[in-house]
């Protein structure tokens, strides 16, 4: 992963509440969001070293800055999300737009099948897992999974507070798995040791988990986490990658943190 | 059974990822049962798996409540559609994607209204009448030109048997023929159902009927007496035989003999392999089984018996028959329509010592009767269940020694 696809937060605040997160009294504090986002940033591209692809952002689009609903992007192609929430629907325009200009090939599912790009889709090198039920539509993997010659397993999000399949379950570049076993049913659980060995189950303490400690972006050995995560953070170290905490607490206000503020273009 | 049932289909990673297992406890769980039906596994890891269920509920209201539980994880609903029919092309031959039945209940979907089909039985046509909403089913040979047939296979339900709530043999439905099988139960559980149907027959009640279905060896092997008392007591309604078992049956009446062998002495006597054709001379001559009967000719066994109870005999004949003896159907087919006839309203068959008879009646059943297939030789009841009568429970025995037992069962005291 040498790129990421972000968009600063200029006109990001909390507008509507479709997740248990979000509350509009809760206000988001606009400095503050700007402060933290060009703090992951300067983690992102001068710690890490990825390079960031902004794309502009637009008024009346306060989660267009959660870049990892955009859709799910594969080498030059990019299927664009389907979102549940017509508050969110406005935004596919907007990323299909950014796609099609940077000459990805655009695909779309059809219009019933709810799909929530890489907020509901993550995965190993040869499987893949995607969160279903809360917002993403299961029968929208199976498409994905032919476009994309890939192996989709579907886990069911039992829990609101976990809607996207990367707000417990974080795949980590060595193989292991970040993740809150709570947030999954005995089938569910059942899938993923099924596909990843007890060795590599990294589970999450349920307090660190809602401070979005699943919601993590790791390149290479690296891992930018949201601060207030430290025994994650020590669970981490202790397979040997670095980690990188970041304030994040005002995106959280819309149940998202680092990961949602990015997208892996390849 | 028609209201509450619905197919679903479920696509995509649904074994490793349990979805599959998911869906079918959560159909249990709620109270429902399911039929997998056409699951096709992913050949590689990448490739989706697919699977239709069958849901089904004991009301509409459970079967909504399951839907709406699976569909969120991804049952989705097969669109029925209405049945396909076209007119026969000629008398005797079907429109060539004609639907070829099995021996279970069956329903097709007419005009948006799934109609149960009549006369179920294997390996026929559906004739429908749109009109009257009603469709039943049609053996090739009797086709008319313009009939309207069933064809393809959308549109047609088929449904597999409930396990049936008896916990006697019949409860199994295993279809496990093994000569190691302890034969004392399966009688006992049969001499059972006899009696029930025998209670429910003689209060005119529909579905009572014993079909028995028999070859000759039941008299070479001293079953005579037994089947004998088992008509007379009024246990078997029906019978299917061939000219061998009536021929045989009436030359010991009047020989004392079983193509030509002592049944007492167990030696061949002089000239004894004439008797059979000299009993079947005779009657010829009288004209008629029954005739011979009431003339007192024929005083005791089989014949008589089934005479004097009134019982519906089915004589087919085959190609190898002497004679043969009056009112035996020498044309297949018409054997077969006379066969069919007499299956209707049957609750019980007895299929004994007689590879022919047993297939020939086997294939003429609906799943929903209970059978029994007795033979020596092993491969009988196997075949049986092999060609689709899977209901059949078979019993590896000599007949003469599964009569006795089951009359006796039954007070028969010799």
């Amino acid at each position: 992963m040498s790129r990421l696809l972000v968009c600063p937060p200029e006109y990001f605040q909390i507008d509507y509440e479709i997740n248990p997160w979000m509350r509009r009294e809760n206000a988001v504090v606009a400095s503050r969001a700007v402060s933290q986002w060009q703090a992951l940033m300067k983690v992102l591209e001068q710690d890490v070293g990825v390079g960031v692809e902004r794309m502009q952002p637009v008024p009346g689009l306060p989660d267009l800055v959660f870049t990892a609903n955009a859709g799910v992007v594969v080498g030059r192609r990019a299927v664009i999300s389907r979102f549940r929430y017509p508050e969110r629907r406005r935004e596919e325009r907007y990323f299909a737009q950014w796609f099609r200009e940077h000459g990805y090939e655009v695909l779309t599912l059809e219009e019933s099948l709810y799909f929530e790009g890489a907020g509901d889709l993550l995965g190993f090198p040869d499987t893949w897992f995607g969160g279903y039920r809360q917002r993403s539509d299961i029968r929208s993997f199976p498409r994905l999974s032919e476009i994309f010659q890939r192996e989709i397993i579907p886990l069911e999000l039992i829990d609101s507070r976990f809607y996207h399949l990367d707000t417990c379950f974080c795949p980590l570049s060595g193989g292991e798995l970040l993740y809150l076993p709570a947030a999954f049913d005995s089938y569910g659980l059942a899938a993923i040791a099924q596909r990843i060995s007890e060795e590599r189950r990294l589970a999450v303490p349920e307090e660190e988990a809602i401070r979005f400690a699943c919601n993590a972006v790791c390149v290479g050995k690296q891992v930018v986490i949201p601060a207030g995560c430290p025994r994650t953070m020590h669970i981490l170290e202790a397979r040997g990658y670095h980690t990188h905490p970041v304030e994040l607490d005002e995106f959280m206000k819309s149940g998202g943190a680092a990961k949602c503020l990015t997208l892996a273009l390849d | 059974m028609t209201a509450s049932q619905e197919t679903v289909f479920l696509h995509g990673h649904i074994i490793d990822s349990l979805i599959l297992a998911k869906v079918l406890d959560t159909i249990l769980m709620m109270g429902g049962a399911f039929d997998l039906q056409d699951v096709k596994i992913g050949a590689t890891r990448d490739a989706p798996s697919q699977a239709r269920i069958v849901v089904r509920a004991s009301s509409s209201r459970v079967l909504a409540d399951i839907l709406r539980a699976i569909q969120p994880h991804g049952a989705t609903i097969e669109r029925d559609t209405d049945c396909r029919f076209e007119p026969a092309p000629a008398a005797g031959i079907f429109p060539d994607q004609f639907y070829a039945t099995t021996h279970l209940p069956t329903q097709i979907r007419l005009d948006g209204d799934w109609v149960e089909v009549e006369g179920m039985e294997m390996d026929l046509g559906i004739s429908v009448d749109p009109a009257k909403a009603r469709a039943r089913t049609l053996p090739m040979g009797a086709v008319r030109v313009g009939d309207l047939i069933v064809t393809g296979r959308e549109g047609i339900r088929v449904t597999p048997l409930a396990r049936p709530a008896d916990r006697d043999v019949f409860g199994f439905m295993e279809s496990v023929v093994s000569s190691e099988r302890p034969h004392q139960p399966v009688i006992a559980d049969i001499a059972q159902r006899l009696q029930r149907l025998r209670t429910s027959h003689r209060q005119g009640h529909p579905g009572a009927k014993v079909l028995f279905a028999g070859g000759p060896a039941i008299v070479h092997a001293g079953g005579r007496e037994a089947l004998t008392w088992l008509i007379e007591a009024d246990y078997i309604h029906v019978l299917f035989c061939g000219n061998a078992l009536a021929a045989h049956d009436m030359e010991a009446g009047l020989y004392g003999t079983s193509l030509g062998y002592g049944l007492t002495a167990g030696r061949s006597v002089p000239h004894g392999h004439e008797h059979h054709l000299r009993t079947i001379n005779r009657i010829r001559a009288i004209g008629s089984i029954h005739e011979a009967v009431r003339s007192g000719v024929v005083t005791g066994g089989i014949m008589a018996a089934c005479v004097r109870r009134d019982v519906r005999m089915v004589i087919a004949g085959t190609i190898r028959d002497d004679g043969p003896l009056p009112g035996v159907l020498t044309d297949s087919m018409l054997a077969q329509e006379a066969m069919r006839a007499e299956v209707q309203g049957v609750g019980l068959a007895l299929l004994v010592a007689s590879t022919l008879h047993a297939i020939a009646t086997g294939n003429l059943l609906p799943a929903a009767v209970p059978t029994v297939c007795v033979d020596v030789n092993p491969s009988v009841p196997t075949k049986l269940t092999d060609r689709g009568s899977f209901q059949a429970v078979g019993l590896v025995m000599d007949a003469a020694s599964f009569l006795k037992e089951l009359a006796r069962e039954l007070g028969w005291r010799p």
